[in-house]
């Protein structure tokens, strides 16, 4: 029994890294039916599960430990489990229960479940309306299985739990709002209902609110986001889950706050999410950024991670962003939208990994801005080096920093962009924030761009952190030298772009890619330094805006905004440095954006901007308009799965978000993207790893449609496509 | 009706039938079965669940369902009969049914519930009374053949285990 014990117990310890992680993780079953009990124990058995195993709450009291091969355990009933799971609370990795179920709901069981032990729950049933499927989601599943159960699908839960390890072993200190109830309330919330989460950051409702439109959009993706919101509050802080349900009221909340002011905070109360702050989502934002080239990082980091539920996000992120990117696609008028989405991706990305979706939804808000000035906005917005997500980071930088540079961002984002942005959108948000939202929104818009218009763009200097606010990153400029104060901006740009086909010419991004404009922002991420052809700045390299301190800066900027959509989420007071998450995805950010300033701090990414982030959809800020080829919504997808992959696996979500823009991408702008991707991950070094992580994950993978979110293995591919690095 | 064979096969326990023959018998009650839709893949599933460590598994799984099963039907009978339906406990049953059934690959009866489940929503009496008709009629018939089966079965194992003696 030791030996199993012990194994069970490491696996609880070291957070499943062990390789034979699925093997012997301990499952509680309750069904009360008979019948479907004993085969789904079975089923667990094969797939070499295990735990104690007691028909009975009474025999598990006698006999119930959990060593040896026991069978997994299981009860016919719900109240006979709820106490197994309280007596026993370190017994247990995963809990499967029948939705239907006499003494008790299902769905109550599953929110007792989550809110007190933060176990990942799978739910099942033979009913698989959609509507229960949301329900379960919803009220904070992992998942939701279909009888009769097979055994394939039962062999990959084990990922849920992993999930939730990781992320609670993830550094999320920084993310303030961790609170595990917080995601609980989150995934409390009765049918999502937008608003329910309590006074977590508005960010992170903002974030959700963008990505709820995005995700109304795409309603498969919303599956797939509520898959991946599992509840990651695992960590010590209540993190607050970037849940779909977050997703909506984000997305609510920043209509409902018009565009224009869809600040952070605002969008926050407006969530009334717990915990979700700002700082989460920036941090999983500027996470995002890092990983993907800033893409939707940016966006989502923008929100300024304020939305702890971001950090959650991050695994919804994924989703988020695939949403985002999804909506991107589909929308291509709504580039703004789109890039909300990436936003909202990057945002909840940013919170967790995905920067991106907060960035997401950023652009969200700002999806009527279609058009040209979307676009502008968006190149504004994402300013992201190169990358379109750089565009959003730039804005992100420090607003402060933003302002200034939007002067100077402005006139070259006017020269780059067709509609002369300069102002635009980025900027429209509060110029501290505004400049995020620049970011954001050019992460966003670079989203959205992609799907609207298949250009390239964003590589162009809106990676350079945009000066803040309104001006449109440098659409344009090429970048990288515009920063001019920024110095930080660093080339966000370089993340976020990966998903539109950036193929602008990344040199346009590339010119940030040497920091020469920031040499303190080294941490800038850069994103592809390589001026050129990356493109891919994949790591929306939120310019860090140093502001405060260049260290600093970088940490708040870093944030891999790959979901750029965070960017536009910064809040207003942008007292935080403008975090510009400069990904310098472009294979040789060597700058890689230190770890911390993936961790864009989410007051920093002023969303205010934000309502200008509907331009942010855009991200694209295509400076090459007619490049872009990656269909927007192939961007979007890829940001989408950037974003997604950022949050669900720190190193994945880079990955991800990237992966996203392959597929899509045409083979020039391919190339672009996965420069961009793979730079994030190279440069933004996130927190340590989870930049690279991010990048990695927003690498672009190819897997466009899919956006696997999370559970696709995101695993950093950078997507070598030759241009990059 | 059992087919003759199988009546003869089991009438004489220890009828010197070959392991082989006996195998073969199983596997073609067991086509047949599938052939006629009463049961599906996931019967297979619990098939390739049973092996040497659980060798009574399928065996345990059809005990457990065709108790549960006869239990539900007879709540159902009950509560069909009265004059005035209470529909949603009926519901609530044939849901369990259902589930139930689809879990042992049960493909029949799942089918005659869903339709049972139909009539329930509309709350229509009679047509809960065919419907639950429908769903016995295919449940005995389904239950008959697992009975051969789970004989047949444990012919073999104990031809098994006392050759292995």
């Amino acid at each position: 029994m030791t030996v199993e014990e012990r194994k069970g117990h490491l696996m609880r310890e070291e957070g499943g890294q062990n390789d034979q992680f699925p093997v012997g993780m301990r499952v509680l079953a309750v069904d009360d039916d008979p019948t479907c009990l004993r085969v789904l124990e079975a089923l667990l058995l094969r797939c070499r599960y295990h735990g104690a195993k007691a028909e009975s709450f009474d025999l598990l009291k006698e006999g119930f430990n959990v060593d040896h091969f026991v069978p997994v355990t299981t009860t016919n009933q719900a109240t006979v489990a709820l106490k197994l799971l309280r007596e026993n609370r370190d017994k247990f990795d995963l809990v499967i229960s029948d939705v239907h179920m006499p003494d008790m709901d299902g769905f109550k069981l599953l929110e007792l479940v989550g809110l007190e032990m933060d176990l990942p729950v799978i739910m099942l049933s033979v009913n698989g309306e959609t509507k229960t499927v949301m329900k379960g989601i919803a009220h904070g599943a992992c998942d939701y299985l279909l009888k009769p159960v097979r055994v394939e699908e039962l062999k990959n839960i084990w990922q849920h739990v992993v999930r939730r390890r990781k992320f609670s072993h993830k550094d999320y200190s920084n993310f303030d709002n961790g609170e595990e109830s917080e995601r609980h309330q989150i995934v409390s919330s009765e049918g999502g209902q937008d608003l329910n989460i309590s006074g977590s950051t508005n960010q992170n409702g903002k974030l959700s609110r963008k990505r709820k439109d995005q995700n109304e959009e795409d309603e498969d993706d919303c599956e797939e986001n509520v898959q991946e919101n599992e509840d990651l509050t695992t960590q010590k802080k209540p993190r607050v889950v970037w849940s779909i349900d977050l997703h909506r009221k984000f997305v609510a909340a920043v209509n409902q706050l018009g565009i224009d002011k869809a600040v952070p905070k605002r969008i926050l109360e407006l969530m009334n999410v717990e915990r979700l702050t700002r700082e989460n989502k920036y941090r999983l934002y500027l996470k995002r950024l890092s990983t993907v080239a800033s893409q939707q990082a940016n966006m989502v980091a923008t929100f300024g991670g304020s939305d702890p539920s971001y950090l959650h996000m991050s695994s919804l992120d994924g989703f988020g962003s695939l949403h985002v990117l999804a909506a991107s696609g589909h929308l291509p008028a709504l580039t703004s939208l789109q890039s909300s989405k990436v936003l909202d991706r990057a945002i909840t990305g940013g919170l967790g990994n995905h920067g991106f979706t907060s960035s997401r939804i950023v652009q969200v808000g700002h999806n009527n801005t279609s058009t040209p000035c979307n676009d502008l906005n968006r190149f504004q917005h994402i300013n992201l080096p190169g990358n379109q997500h750089g565009s959003l980071l730039q804005g992100i930088p420090t607003s402060l920093e933003l302002e200034q540079l939007q002067p100077r961002r402005i006139q070259e984002a006017n020269s780059h962009f067709p509609g002369g942005f300069s102002d635009n959108k980025l900027a429209t948000a509060t110029p501290g924030s505004s400049f995020v939202n620049g970011t954001n929104s050019s992460f966003i818009s670079q989203t959205l761009r992609q799907q609207a218009h298949p250009r390239r763009f964003i590589n162009h200097s809106s990676i350079r952190a945009t000066p803040i606010s309104t001006h449109p990153f440098h659409v344009g400029s090429e970048c990288s030298s515009h920063f001019p104060d920024l110095g930080r901006c660093k080339d966000t740009r370089k993340c976020a772009v990966p998903l539109t086909a950036y193929a602008t010419n990344t040199s346009s991004m590339g010119s940030f890619t040497t920091d020469d404009e920031c040499p303190k922002f080294k941490d800038n991420l850069t994103i592809s330094q390589r001026d050129t052809n990356i493109p891919t700045i994949s790591s929306t390299s939120f310019m860090a805006a140093p502001p405060r301190d260049p260290s600093i800066g970088r940490d708040r900027q870093c944030q891999a905004n790959s979901s750029i959509g965070r960017t536009m989420l910064l809040p207003t007071t942008m007292d935080r440095e403008m975090k510009f998450v400069n990904f310098s995805s472009a294979g040789n950010s060597k700058e890689r954006l230190e770890p911390k300033d993936i961790y864009i701090d989410e007051n920093d990414i002023t969303i205010s901007s934000f309502s200008s982030s509907t331009m942010s959809n855009n991200f694209m800020i295509d400076p090459f308009s007619g490049n872009q080829m990656m269909n927007n919504s192939h961007y979007n997808k890829r940001m989408d799965k950037s974003i997604i992959s950022l949050t669900t696996a720190s190193s994945s979500i880079l990955q991800e978000n990237f992966k996203i823009d392959d597929s899509t991408v045409d083979d020039p702008q391919k190339d672009t993207y996965d420069l961009e991707i793979t730079k994030l991950q190279g440069g933004i070094v996130i927190g340590g790893c989870n930049l690279d992580d991010l990048v990695n994950s927003s690498m672009i993978k190819p897997e466009r449609d899919e956006i696997s979110l999370m559970d696709s293995d995101t695993g950093c591919d950078f997507y070598p496509l030759g241009a990059c690095m | 009706m059992l087919p003759l064979c199988s009546r003869v096969l089991l009438s004489h326990p220890f009828s010197p039938m070959s392991l082989m023959a006996l195998r073969e018998q199983l596997n073609m009650l067991v086509n047949s079965m599938y052939i006629e839709g009463l049961l599906d893949q996931q019967f297979q599933q619990l098939q390739m669940l049973q092996d040497a460590s659980s060798p009574g598994f399928v065996a345990e799984v059809i005990n457990l369902f065709c108790e549960d099963a006869e239990r539900i039907l007879t709540e159902l009978t009950k509560l069909v009969d009265q004059a005035v339906v209470d529909f949603q406990k009926v519901d609530a049953y044939v849901h369990q049914l259902k589930g139930s059934s689809s879990s042992v690959g049960a493909q029949n009866v799942k089918l005659a519930c869903i339709q049972f489940r139909q009539f329930c929503e509309e709350n229509n009496k009679d047509g809960c009374l065919n419907a639950l008709n429908v769903v016995k009629h295919h449940y005995y018939l389904l239950r008959n053949k697992f009975d051969t089966m789970l004989q047949l079965e444990q012919r073999i194992q104990a031809y098994d285990s006392k050759q292995q003696n």
